[in-house]
């Protein structure tokens, strides 16, 4: 059976390793698809393609992990993005993955340090 | 204050528990997240990058203290200790869990609020003057309208499902501080010529792709009309309007392309049909206008000089609160009181954020120096309405042990943001950490002052949520093969002489940014005549000399 590619996957876009991305419903976590065909919220853990076949797999895997799961192993929103390996670990090249990998880039919140205005 | 009535506190009940279950037949895997969104959406839930977000309407941009105090419980309970104030009077929460919707929903709907209509293409949270019912430039408060509007737009069988979203901002004022041009909307008081209150009705006014001001199409609607005019607007907009195309569904383009006069026409059209359907069934009666009146009657004020002698000694002898009350403190309609805006945007902080415990105490600040009431503005700070002028330097004291003091309203460091590529999907680049940056290069007080009012805005994608289009500085974010660029707009206006900026020329790099916005800053001073605004020095010498030193080659 041939697995449908989403539109935003382009055959021609996919000319580097990628790697799957997605959010846990219960919390909109990031998680990846591991090598297991788990999700993880480790980018370390995510399993890395370099072949157009193995990616329209993942998409296969991915839509039956994200449709036919419940409780806890839901999630919302496949798709892959593209990943630059460095001593075989995965980073993601875009400001986009890189955000959603790392959270966001200022302090917020408790962590964000009180302003005394300037006087 | 916004009142629920027996209808209000049944459906917002109701729409609680249909969503507990809803999320629990999502939980199940019974739903799909193609089914699922919808109904999502419809009570204000979003997913976003990292987590959901919730966006909670706050009527007409007025909070009781008990409602910050509840907006606080959930930032603390149910989220990570803040919350974030919007453009549109709503607040938003970064990292609710899925489970735990229903509650914060049933938390929310016990202080009479909701996140209902904050999403989904339907009339959205109407926004309103942020200074409504004490302004000294007031004609009328304009949330008793705001408040008619929302008990008309809730729910609304005929315009649930309308080609896009709908915006609507009042204003009561003749001075705008409700961005009213730059709504699908905007109604803005004057006097007629019998001196009687009405509406100018403005319309197709939109930020986005495509900055459009709102025409004025009326501009004497008498207010018992309000309703049957505002149906035979979303009439026209709900059969015209362009359904098969997202970026040309908002009612802008359709007046657009109709032609404001055309447009108008149809408008007028389906009103008479509407009053020869039903003479009068829509019309707003005097006494239930008067009965929504009386939930925002005026406190009882005291009989209070107009002069405080214990202001007047603190301002001579503390400059630091001199300064802020110079920026920060405006005059209040009632002799003796004045009106505080609490800045959200402490230099290097994030526009718009405050956490649990500076909302408990921002709402002990308004039970103690106040009657109860708390303010959300436009431009992402909070407002103490009603504070005794001899109260005025207490308050700010407070203010600065709990970060809230800074003396920057409507000065450069007073700038909107929008989340940006730190939490939006939408994003196309960050816009916090570039309004922390440029902050920062404004940290000295005097540098501010000299400088004085200027807008400045900043959206991470074209969406404009920040309003950049209409901000004397307008920061865009773009992606450029997936590093962040900012364009520049310059000369943009939010105010009643609402203006769109212009690019000023190619974007410039993130590390570029604040540097670019110093050598604005510079080449305004450097221009300016006496007292010139930097709007104004804008509009007398146009962009060229902007451009030239933005873009010198040396
Ligand atoms: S302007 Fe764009 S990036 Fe900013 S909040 Fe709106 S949609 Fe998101």
């Amino acid at each position: 059976m041939s697995i449908p590619i989403p539109k935003t996957i382009k055959k021609t876009q996919i000319t580097t390793a990628q790697a799957v991305t997605a959010n846990r419903l219960s919390d909109g976590a990031v998680v990846y698809l591991t090598d297991q065909n788990t999700w993880s919220a480790e980018i370390d853990d995510c399993q890395i393609v370099n072949d157009q076949g193995v990616a329209e797999n993942f998409l296969s895997l991915t839509q039956e992990l994200s449709g036919g799961l419940s409780g806890g192993d839901q999630v919302v929103g496949t798709y892959l993005f593209k990943v630059q390996l460095d001593g075989g670990r995965a980073l993601p090249l875009s400001r986009r993955e890189i955000i959603r990998t790392t959270g966001p880039s200022i302090s917020f919140g408790a962590t964000a340090a009180p302003k005394q205005p300037q006087i | 204050m916004c009142r629920y009535d027996e209808f209000d506190h049944a459906f917002v009940a109701e729409r609680v528990d249909q969503f507990r279950g809803q999320v629990a037949r999502r939980v199940a895997g019974d739903l799909s997240e193609d089914e699922f969104k919808p109904l999502r959406l419809m009570n204000g839930l979003y997913l976003q990058l990292h987590a959901y977000m919730l966006r909670v309407a706050i009527p007409y941009g007025t909070l009781s203290a008990t409602q910050m105090r509840m907006l606080a419980h959930i930032a603390r309970t149910y989220d990570r200790g803040y919350g974030h104030f919007t453009t549109r009077q709503n607040i938003q929460y970064n990292w609710p869990a899925l489970a735990d919707v229903p509650d914060i929903l049933d938390d929310l709907a016990s202080v009479e609020m909701h996140a209902i209509q904050t999403s989904g293409n339907c009339i959205r949270n109407t926004t309103a003057d942020p200074l409504a019912g004490v302004a000294a430039d007031e004609i009328e408060d304009p949330r008793v309208y705001a408040e008619i509007i929302r008990q008309w737009s809730t729910l609304h069988p005929e315009f649930s499902f309308l080609p896009r979203k709908f915006k609507i901002a009042v204003t009561g004022a003749p001075n705008d501080r409700a961005v009213t041009r730059g709504h699908d909307i905007g109604l803005r008081m004057h006097r007629d010529l019998q001196g009687n209150p009405s509406f100018e009705v403005m319309v197709g006014g939109g930020q986005g792709r495509t900055p459009i001001l709102a025409k004025t199409i009326r501009n004497f609607l008498p207010v018992e009309h309000l309703l049957s005019y505002l149906e035979a607007i979303l009439r026209v907009y709900n059969q015209l309007g362009r359904r098969d195309n997202i970026y040309k569904a908002r009612i802008k383009i359709l007046v657009q392309s109709e032609g404001e006069a055309a447009f108008a026409e149809q408008v007028e059209a389906e009103w008479q049909q509407i009053h020869n359907n039903a003479p009068g069934a829509l019309d707003l009666p005097e006494a239930e206008r008067n009965r929504i009146a009386a939930y925002f009657a005026p406190h009882g004020y005291a009989d209070l000089p107009k002069q405080s002698p214990i202001l007047d000694a603190a301002l001579d002898t503390d400059p630091a609160f001199a300064a802020w009350v110079e920026s920060n403190v405006q005059g209040h309609k009632q002799p003796g009181y004045a009106i505080a805006t609490i800045s959200l945007k402490p230099h290097g902080g994030i526009p718009g954020d405050a956490s649990a415990g500076q909302m408990d105490a921002v709402a002990d600040l308004a039970e103690r120096y106040g009657f109860d009431e708390i303010r959300i503005t436009y431009k992402q700070n909070l407002v103490l309405p009603d504070v005794p002028k001899a109260d005025l330097h207490t308050v700010w004291q407070e203010l600065v042990d709990l970060g809230l003091g800074t003396a920057n309203a409507g000065r450069i460091s007073d700038i909107i943001a929008c989340p940006g590529l730190d939490y939006c999907n939408l994003a196309n680049a960050r816009s916090i950490p570039i309004a922390q940056r440029i902050s920062e290069r404004f940290t000295d007080l005097q540098r501010e002052r000299e400088i004085g009012d200027l807008s400045l805005n900043i959206s991470g994608c074209i969406n404009a949520c920040a309003h950049h289009h209409v901000a004397n500085i307008g920061i865009l974010g773009v992606d450029k093969k997936g590093v962040e660029y900012y364009q520049i707009t310059l000369g943009g206006v939010a105010d009643e002489n609402a203006a769109i900026g212009a690019v000023i020329g190619p974007a410039f790099e993130e590390h570029q940014i604040a540097d670019a916005v110093e050598t604005i800053v510079d080449v305004y001073l450097n221009e300016r005549e006496t007292d010139e605004r930097f709007i104004e020095t804008y509009q007398r010498v146009g962009p060229q000399p902007f451009k030239e030193k933005l873009y010198a080659t040396d």
